[in-house]
């Protein structure tokens, strides 16, 4: 059921929450529950900054049936300025030509998708240029 | 002293001019630029809706605040475009600003003084000592059936406010409502568009609500019109806030820093609350300001705010009404705005 799964990863989509392992540093976003690095099963949750860079992007001409109407969007992946990176949509381009690897952006609350007609709207983060 | 500790506003970037509006259904433009002074207005992206723009706006209101989230103990939302018909918006907000759970929420509805309504009990809860910090937010994604005068003005946009006793920067001196049963605007269960009485929104329902709430407050303070730097009125479209403002005795120098509708449109629950930001974030210590919504059905929120030293402080904190409202637009075209805007029929 998408409502469970949504539900569950509302924390890190909605509040960027992230966990670091207590013992090596390392932090895992999407939270895990045990640290790739030193095998520890324990974290504390911390909130990643929302700012960051542009590493790499793409930009989705022909999408998937749900985003299909969307197009064309990119998506990138973002260093953010504690050095974390994710994978995000860089919301309200207009002209991709300009798009650079490098650019400031700055991680906002949009909506995502909805679950068709008369299921959930589903919200998370974008990026949007800074 | 009770009153705002922290305010936020927030616009979407898309547009669409008045002219492409009219240029759609064979109208003169400049018959709706002149007659309704509406330029253009705000268009909510593909992923932006109620729920998104509040959060946008809050999310102003707590940098410049500078509380915990943890300490507000009420969020309320006034809209008329909530996008779920039952499940509350404020929810998302809360888990998405960090608020709560310990907090109370709900979901307002009153047309377009949805917002002021939630600002209104934010501000009486902290003032009767219920909790340290409430959240009033007026946010709108408005609808306007195609080819109707509201197309050109139902637009997008949003204004929160924080509410509490420390660091105030704007005191809420004196509130008054005025509400009776008139039926000039309307929306059915399942019905894509409101609909509207045409002339009788005018006279019955906005001034004499308008006058009626603006009046008392004006009588309960003690007050006349000159002694307030700033006015605000709620701003259907250009020509009714600064007719009502004209017929109470402001001036068009205090209805012009809120008087944003001929760029913006009428934002509805967002529409004075975004003209209020607009102000705090130019007004000096001292100032007053004079604010009156307007719901249809019909109902209007008035307050009296009295700006404070803390002003200052907090109006650089975040981005203002002005950097979103001049800043970055996307024009639309009418086929994109018809398609963002959901009024194309898809296969599903």
């Amino acid at each position: 059921m998408i409502t469970a799964r949504y539900h569950r990863e509302v924390p890190q989509r909605y509040r960027l929450e992230a966990g670091k392992c207590t013992k090596c540093g390392y932090v895992a976003f999407p939270p895990r529950l045990v640290c790739p690095k030193c095998s520890t099963k324990k974290f504390k949750p911390i909130v990643l900054k929302d700012e960051g860079k542009i590493i790499t992007y793409t930009v989705i001409r022909v999408g998937p049936d749900k985003f299909s109407k969307e197009t064309p969007y990119a998506i990138g992946i973002i260093e953010l300025n504690d050095k974390l990176r994710l994978t995000a949509q860089i919301a309200g381009v207009v002209d991709f030509e300009k798009l650079k690897i490098g650019q400031k952006v700055k991680l906002v609350f949009r909506k995502i998708q909805d679950d068709g007609k008369a299921g959930i709207h589903m919200y998370g983060y974008k990026a949007v240029l800074a | 002293m009770v009153g705002i500790v922290g305010f936020g506003a927030y616009l979407p970037r898309y547009r669409i001019k008045a002219e492409t509006i009219a240029k759609q259904w064979g109208m003169d433009a400049n018959s709706i630029i002149r007659g309704l002074q509406l330029n253009e207005k705000t268009v909510p992206g593909q992923d932006e809706d109620t729920i998104t723009i509040s959060v946008a706006a809050a999310k102003n209101a707590l940098l410049r605040a500078q509380i915990d989230p943890q300490d507000i103990g009420a969020l309320y939302i006034g809209s008329e475009s909530h996008p779920y018909a039952v499940k509350p918006s404020g929810t998302i907000v809360i888990d998405a600003l960090g608020i709560g759970p310990h907090v109370h929420v709900a979901s307002y509805e009153f047309a377009c003084k949805a917002g002021s309504e939630a600002m209104y009990v934010a501000a009486n809860l902290v003032k009767a000592g219920e909790m340290k910090y409430a959240m009033g937010i007026g946010a709108d994604t408005s609808q306007g059936a195609p080819g109707d005068a509201l197309e050109y003005s139902a637009s997008a946009g949003g204004a929160a406010f924080i509410m509490g006793t420390e660091k105030v920067v704007a005191e809420i001196l004196f509130t008054h409502s005025y509400t009776s049963d008139t039926p000039d605007f309307w929306r059915r269960e399942g019905e894509d568009y409101p609909r509207h009485g045409g002339r009788f929104t005018g006279d019955p329902a906005y001034f004499k609500h308008v006058m009626g709430a603006a009046t008392a407050l004006l009588e309960k303070s003690k007050m006349k019109p000159s002694d307030f730097k700033y006015a605000v009125f709620h701003m259907p479209n250009g020509k009714f806030p600064q007719e009502v403002g004209k017929r109470l005795g402001f001036t068009k120098e205090q209805l012009e820093v809120g008087w944003i509708v001929p760029w913006m449109g009428n934002t509805y629950s967002g529409s004075s609350p975004t003209g209020l930001a607009a102000i705090l974030d130019v007004a000096k210590p001292g100032d007053m300001i004079f604010m009156v919504s307007f719901g249809s059905g019909a109902g209007s929120d008035g307050f009296i705010f009295k700006v404070t030293k803390e002003i200052t402080k907090v109006q650089n904190r975040a981005p203002k009404l002005k950097d979103y409202l001049d800043k970055d637009k996307i024009y639309l075209d009418y086929g994109e705005y018809a398609k963002f805007r959901k009024k194309i029929k898809l296969n599903e």
